[in-house]
């Protein structure tokens, strides 16, 4: 859908919004519905920043970052690579994070597989991701594009999650007016269950050691402090009245 | 002939939208000045989806990514650290950030509702530990208004009998959160006590006012007006008994006095056509939050007043205090597959009041409380950072981690008391002015061993019952430089006061107990400045009490014809 159209909603949102000086929930609902039309709409995205060739390349990595998932729809349908694009259009360092990164990948995959990093097969493109996803990897040569594929990871995340697609994959029940607020006594009960069930990460009653060496060093120095207080009880007692 | 206005407030935050009510209340006729535009309740972006934002929180031009100070937020045109035109500057060696606010209401649109009153032992810290300096005033003194702030805005509660924590005229807390429990009961075994949240929303109808629907947005305004913010609790009604005049886009330049040292004029900086203007006065109230009072002050010279109004102490300016922040969050597996519902709620419906009052055994000397986070919060730009930071890789597997942990998260932040300092104060710079050439703060900053071992404390302590609930610590301070205490840059917690404060020797203090200069009878103080020291209360409750206090005397002197 056209950018003449998502600016139709914002209006409509903010007329809905102002009519009565509290959100009507007609207006609401349709604002939603047409908001939900503007969504996947990349299809027929001008690109603001980036040429044709670079946003291919970028619309691709978000796909391969978020998939299609059993045919729910993933990055391209929540339309990514259309947010980065639109936000970078006003933003210089982005614009050159992205423009240095979609390079280097072309330049790599050119002397990898002799084709640019959209125009190669899959297999290629995740071996090349598979290298530069990790930190782990790094060295000199590949800090830039390790540092590259972080933004672009970062970034998918964001504007997926922000979509109504991804908001809905996570499950989030909220933003609706309710008139009370319940007590979550499925959920309660649950955390309880497991909570008493699962091994606390405290020294004095934990059985399986599980935790990192961080955690380890910083459970001794809580120990230590503990000690050097005297008394664990008294340190985190309760005062009395003076 | 020109109007001469009974009252000019400047500034629409919590004291100004108060004293701006009570005096409309009492009949008494308000010039409210407000240095940003007018709040529209479309401003407010409650209810509204990331992705109807263009920007979806990134901020205007994406600088929550490249500007990180500027962070992400839906509602950039209330203020921030930066503000175009109206530089501050930091003297070397300092560490601080400076949030102003700049539309009706201030930073009451969007602040965390945190509301509670100081306890009794908070009004004369000195007398307890030798450090800092007692207030002119008691509990007893202001207790009355904190209860007539209570009624008439709303805060959530129950009766807990907590010394640390007075109790107050409380609105029925919700339900506790499932990760809420879970604190309440591990903060139990630790002997700590965890209590309903004091948040400045409504559950019950008030005045007219609906309650909360629970949509957890108060941080972008309320659109039923069901939180507290002074623009539109205090001031759209207060419009509407005819005696409020609100002048926008007023950017306050200087107070001009007579002979007699009385203020006669406030002279301001119409933003909108950059013209210089004037309006007269009898009195003036300064509201325009803790440094913006200093500044002013101190840019009003005259021969009779070479270091700024109301400044023969030489105080003004001095004495500036943050609230001391520290935070820790760790995922907590027993969340994990929990059956999701809608948190949101209206913020935190938990706290922790500091516990340990007589502060036995522990090498500093002022308390703290504990705020805290989790749930399954509306999604934003952000939200997932961190984990697919730590999980790495792409596709199915990220985006699986990503489900997994979603809503796993508990994190506490400390809000602590900072001891004022001869170290930390602001002043004027001489070398730098704003964009209307009004000379700017430079501010000076430290904070002591005080602060900093509270920190250390903090941190063993959120460590202690994260990790009996199982928690895998997310920021590791563990991994920092032991010289490295993760403490809040001076300003980040956005509680900045002092500056302007009180007390009864008028050598080292500039307000009387009244909050009226002790040289400038028809000139007073109704935002945090006036504070003279900063308990871990979060300043809202007490700025909002002590200006109410403030506009009764104000309107009592005025009836009587002393000012």
């Amino acid at each position: 859908m056209s950018e003449m159209s998502r600016r139709d909603v914002l209006r409509r949102l903010a007329l809905a919004l102002t009519a009565a000086g509290s959100l009507d929930r007609v207006s609401a609902q349709e604002v939603h519905h047409l908001a939900a039309q503007v969504q996947g709409s990349s299809a027929s995205y001008r690109p603001k920043t980036f040429t044709e060739h670079e946003f291919r390349t970028l619309e691709r990595l978000t796909d391969l970052i978020i998939p299609v998932e059993n045919g729910a729809p993933g990055a391209v349908a929540a339309g990514c690579a259309a947010w980065i694009d639109t936000i970078s259009s006003e933003n210089e360092e982005l614009q050159k994070i992205y423009r240095d990164g979609f390079s280097w990948l072309d330049r790599t995959m050119k002397t990898r597989a002799g084709v640019d990093f959209a125009g190669a097969a899959p297999p290629g493109q995740t071996a090349l991701l598979d290298l530069i996803a990790y930190r782990r990897n790094q060295t000199p040569e590949l800090a830039p594009a390790i540092q590259f594929f972080s933004w672009v990871r970062r970034m998918t995340v964001d504007a997926f999650y922000t979509s109504e697609i991804g908001i809905r994959d996570v499950d989030y029940r909220g933003n609706s007016p309710m008139a009370s607020y319940p007590s979550p006594v499925e959920s309660i009960a649950y955390a309880v269950r497991r909570s008493a069930s699962l091994p606390s990460q405290r020294s004095d009653d934990r059985r399986d050691d599980e935790s990192s060496p961080e955690q380890r060093a910083a459970r001794q120095s809580f120990t230590k402090y503990d000690r050097a207080q005297g008394d664990g009880n008294r340190y985190f007692g309760n005062a009395h009245d003076e | 002939m020109q109007t001469i206005h009974d009252v000019v407030v400047i500034g629409s935050g919590a004291g100004g939208g108060t004293v701006t009510k009570v005096l409309a209340d009492l009949g008494i006729s308000v010039l409210l000045m407000e240095a940003g535009p007018m709040l529209t309740m479309s401003d407010l972006k409650e209810h509204v989806w990331p992705y109807l934002v263009p920007h979806r929180g990134a901020g205007e031009k994406g600088q929550g990514y490249t500007a990180p100070r500027s962070g992400f937020t839906f509602s950039a045109t209330f203020g921030g650290s930066q503000l175009e035109g109206e530089p501050y500057t930091v003297a070397e060696g300092s560490d601080f950030s400076w949030f102003r606010s700049r539309i009706l209401g201030g930073r009451t649109n969007h602040y965390g509702r945190v509301t509670l009153r100081f306890a009794d032992y908070d009004f004369n810290p000195k007398s307890r530990d030798g450090l800092g300096f007692n207030w002119p005033i008691t509990y007893k003194d202001l207790s009355p208004y904190y209860e007539k702030a209570e009624r008439f805005i709303g805060i959530t509660g129950t009766v807990e009998g907590i010394r640390s924590a007075p109790d107050g005229i409380f609105q029925p807390p919700a339900a506790l959160k499932a990760h809420e429990i879970l604190v309440q009961r591990a903060c139990a075994k630790l002997g700590i006590r965890a209590v309903a949240s004091r948040q400045a929303v409504i559950t019950t109808p008030v005045n007219g006012r609906p309650p909360c629907h629970y949509c957890g947005q108060c941080g972008r305004g309320c659109m039923t007006a069901s939180n507290y913010a002074s623009s539109y609790v205090q001031i759209f009604p207060a419009m509407k008994t005819g005696r409020v005049q609100v002048i926008a886009n007023a950017m306050a330049r200087e107070l001009i006095t007579d002979e007699g040292g009385k203020v006669t004029a406030v002279g301001y900086v119409d933003k909108a056509t950059g013209e210089d203007k004037r309006v007269s006065c009898r009195t003036v109230v300064l509201a325009a939050s803790a440094c913006e009072s200093s500044r002013l002050l101190l840019n009003s010279k005259a021969p009779r007043h070479p270091q700024g109004l109301a400044n023969s102490s030489g105080v003004v300016g001095r004495y500036l205090m943050d609230t001391v922040g520290s935070s820790l969050s760790a995922r907590v597996p027993a969340l994990s597959g929990m059956p999701h519902y809608n948190s949101d709620g209206y913020g935190s419906h938990l706290y922790v009041p500091w516990w340990n009052w007589n502060n036995k055994g522990l090498n500093f000397p002022r308390g703290y409380h504990i705020e805290v986070g989790g749930g399954y919060g509306m999604p934003g730009i952000g939200s997932f950072s961190g984990i697919v930071n730590r999980h790495e890789g792409y596709g199915l597997k990220m985006k699986q981690a990503v489900r997994d942990e979603y809503g796993t998260t508990i994190g506490f932040s400390g809000r602590g008391e900072m001891i004022p300092n001869e170290h930390s104060f602001c002043e004027i710079d001489p070398d730098v002015k704003d964009r209307w050439g009004i000379p700017v703060l430079r501010f000076h900053w430290r904070w002591s061993d005080h602060e900093l071992n509270q920190v250390r404390h903090m941190q063993q302590t959120f460590r202690a019952i994260l990790e009996s609930l199982g928690g895998q610590i997310q920021t590791p301070t563990a991994s920092q430089p032991a010289t490295r205490v993760p403490i809040s840059r001076g300003g980040a917690i956005i509680h900045e006061v002092g500056t302007v404060r009180m007390g009864d020797d008028r050598r080292t203090s500039v307000l009387n107990k009244y909050c009226q200069a002790h040289d400038v009878k028809n000139l007073f103080v109704a935002d945090g400045a006036p504070f003279v020291s900063n308990p871990d209360k979060n300043p809202t409750h007490t700025i909002i009490a002590l200006a109410w206090r403030t506009a009764e005397y104000l309107a009592e002197e005025m009836r009587k014809g002393n000012v």
